[in-house]
């Protein structure tokens, strides 16, 4: 990969600027010298907010992405309105922010939670990583297009290898060669889904980069619920079977198993959803980490060490992103294949 | 802190529903627009390159077929070659043989021929010599005795056995 020492050159940039910047903004707070919190650093980068934090300028003033907030509640409807309304503790139409979510406090003082909608960071993110998505892919379909049924050149050269690996080690391996051409536009789907936002998320700086989208465990729910609905609709009678009634299994340890079959219907999703989600905030978690031993020691003479690390780590995971999408998509071609498996084989 | 902790494990529903959305569209847009013509035509490629490399291959046996029956056809016209060169000195050789013996067959005929006509004007000018001889002698001896020998049966008949002493001395 010719790319990866350039990315990491970035990288390297990027730490050591904003650990200049950040290291600036711990001293600009003047007299009331407050110690450093590392797990509050690193929680707020790592947690999903409804603005998109640039830098801190030199008198504390933060310079940060508004995102629109969208709430609904049963006594007050529909609301729309800048996040920079609520943000550092202003109140707008009732609702204020408390720990990163929107609540409101009714007159008798009880705490509502309203329904929140809104384009917060992450969602945002997923929304950029979704149109690179589409660019990238819709453009190579452009350039199939245009080339015809000719030797791959440009990106397809660098795409199609992963298509195919997709199709032919995921795909064909997992579910069989008959049935595999249905759910290929899943799974490549959601393989490209999960690398995009991985290598987007490795990437700090600027705005569409550094999200941490498939480390927000709603988002890899929302995967896990995908590869969930499709097993499931996709289940023919053989696996309703084998989960009803395990041929093999003696009548009397039925009330056992299908208790536990059931709960292994749940926990295959379940297990993707925290595999994906944990691998990738602990990626981040690491970085951070290494980044807030900066602030912890308040020395710059750390920086080089803490980048030097940074580097590594981040090479890895650049790793773990593609691995990550890999075993997702892995999985999920391996549980349809069980649910479309025919009687014998 | 705990907080914060359990905000990142608490799947937030707005979350939820927009990445569903976003993901729904992603996936939908991609499958129509990308997907299905990018592995259509990974798929046609697949399929030219196995039916090229199977003609290929077919190609080669053809060619490797069409070698061995020509390397055959080579053999075998050489083999007609070789008995029609046979046959033809065959024969030639006979009508030698033949013309020959016929060759020969005629000379002897034709040699027979004049040896029995040379026999035949042999006799003949034998005869022909005994009456010229016969005469001769007859004209001398009366030359020789007189005019008066005459030409009796008697004296024929002397000549006759003289001749016939003659005819005798010389065979």
């Amino acid at each position: 990969m010719k790319t990866k020492p350039t990315t990491s050159i970035i990288i390297l940039c990027f730490l050591v600027f904003t650990g200049l910047t950040a290291f600036g903004q711990e001293g600009g707070h003047g007299e009331t010298e407050e110690k450093f919190n590392a797990s509050s650093f690193i929680m707020e980068h790592l947690a999903d907010s409804h603005e998109w934090h640039l830098w801190t300028k030199k008198n504390g003033e933060s310079v940060a992405i508004y995102l629109p907030v969208i709430l609904y509640s049963k006594d007050k409807g529909f609301d729309m309105f800048s996040s920079k309304k609520i943000a550092h503790g202003h109140e707008y139409n009732g609702y204020t922010l408390e720990e990163g979510v929107i609540v409101s406090v009714d007159e008798a003082g009880n705490v509502n939670t309203p329904l929140d909608m809104s384009i917060t960071k992450t969602v945002l993110g997923v929304f950029f990583s979704c149109f690179v998505g589409l660019l990238l892919f819709i453009g190579l379909s452009r350039s199939y297009k245009k080339t015809g049924i000719s030797h791959p050149r440009g990106i397809q050269s660098f795409l199609e290898p992963i298509i195919l690996f997709v199709r032919d080690d995921i795909a064909i391996s997992n579910i069989g060669k008959n049935k595999y051409e249905k759910f290929m536009p899943y799974l490549l789907t959601a393989f490209f889904f999960i690398l995009i936002n991985n290598i987007m998320g490795l990437i700090p700086f600027p705005p569409p980069f550094g999200a941490n989208v498939t480390g927000n465990i709603a988002v890899t729910m929302v995967l896990a619920l995908f590869t969930f609905v499709i097993t499931q609709i996709s289940g023919n009678k053989r696996y309703w079977h084998h989960i009803i009634a395990a041929p093999g299994v003696p009548l009397w340890l039925l009330p056992i198993m299908i208790p536990v079959e059931i709960i292994g219907l749940f926990s295959k999703p379940f297990a993707l959803m925290v595999r994906l989600f944990a691998n990738i905030m602990a990626g981040h978690i690491i970085v951070l980490s290494l980044v807030a031993l900066i602030f912890i020691f308040k020395s710059l003479a750390i920086a080089p060490v803490s980048a030097i690390f940074v580097v590594f780590m981040d090479c890895l995971e650049l790793f773990v992103a593609f691995l990550q999408a890999y075993v997702f998509t892995l999985l999920s071609a391996l549980f349809i294949g069980l649910a479309v498996e025919e009687e014998h084989h | 802190m705990i907080i914060l902790a359990n905000s990142l494990t608490t799947p937030a529903i707005g979350t939820v529903i927009w990445t569903t959305l976003i993901f729904c569209l992603f996936f939908f847009l991609l499958a129509k627009f990308a997907w299905k013509p990018i592995l259509g035509f990974i798929k046609a490629r697949e399929e030219m390159i196995k039916g090229s490399l199977a003609a290929a291959e077919k190609a080669k046996e053809e060619m490797a077929k069409l070698q061995s029956d020509n390397e055959a056809i080579l053999r075998k016209a050489r083999e007609d070659r070789e008995a029609i060169l046979k046959d033809a000195r065959d024969v030639r050789d006979k009508l030698i043989a033949e013309a020959k013996m016929k060759a020969e067959e005629e000379a002897e005929k034709i040699v027979e021929k004049a040896r029995i006509g040379i026999e035949s004007e042999k006799s003949k000018a034998l005869l022909e010599i005994k009456e010229q001889v016969a005469t001769l002698s007859v004209d001398i001896a009366s030359k020789l005795i007189g005019e008066q020998l005459r030409k009796t049966a008697e004296q024929e008949k002397l000549i006759e056995n003289y001749l016939k002493e003659i005819n005798l001395n010389k065979n």
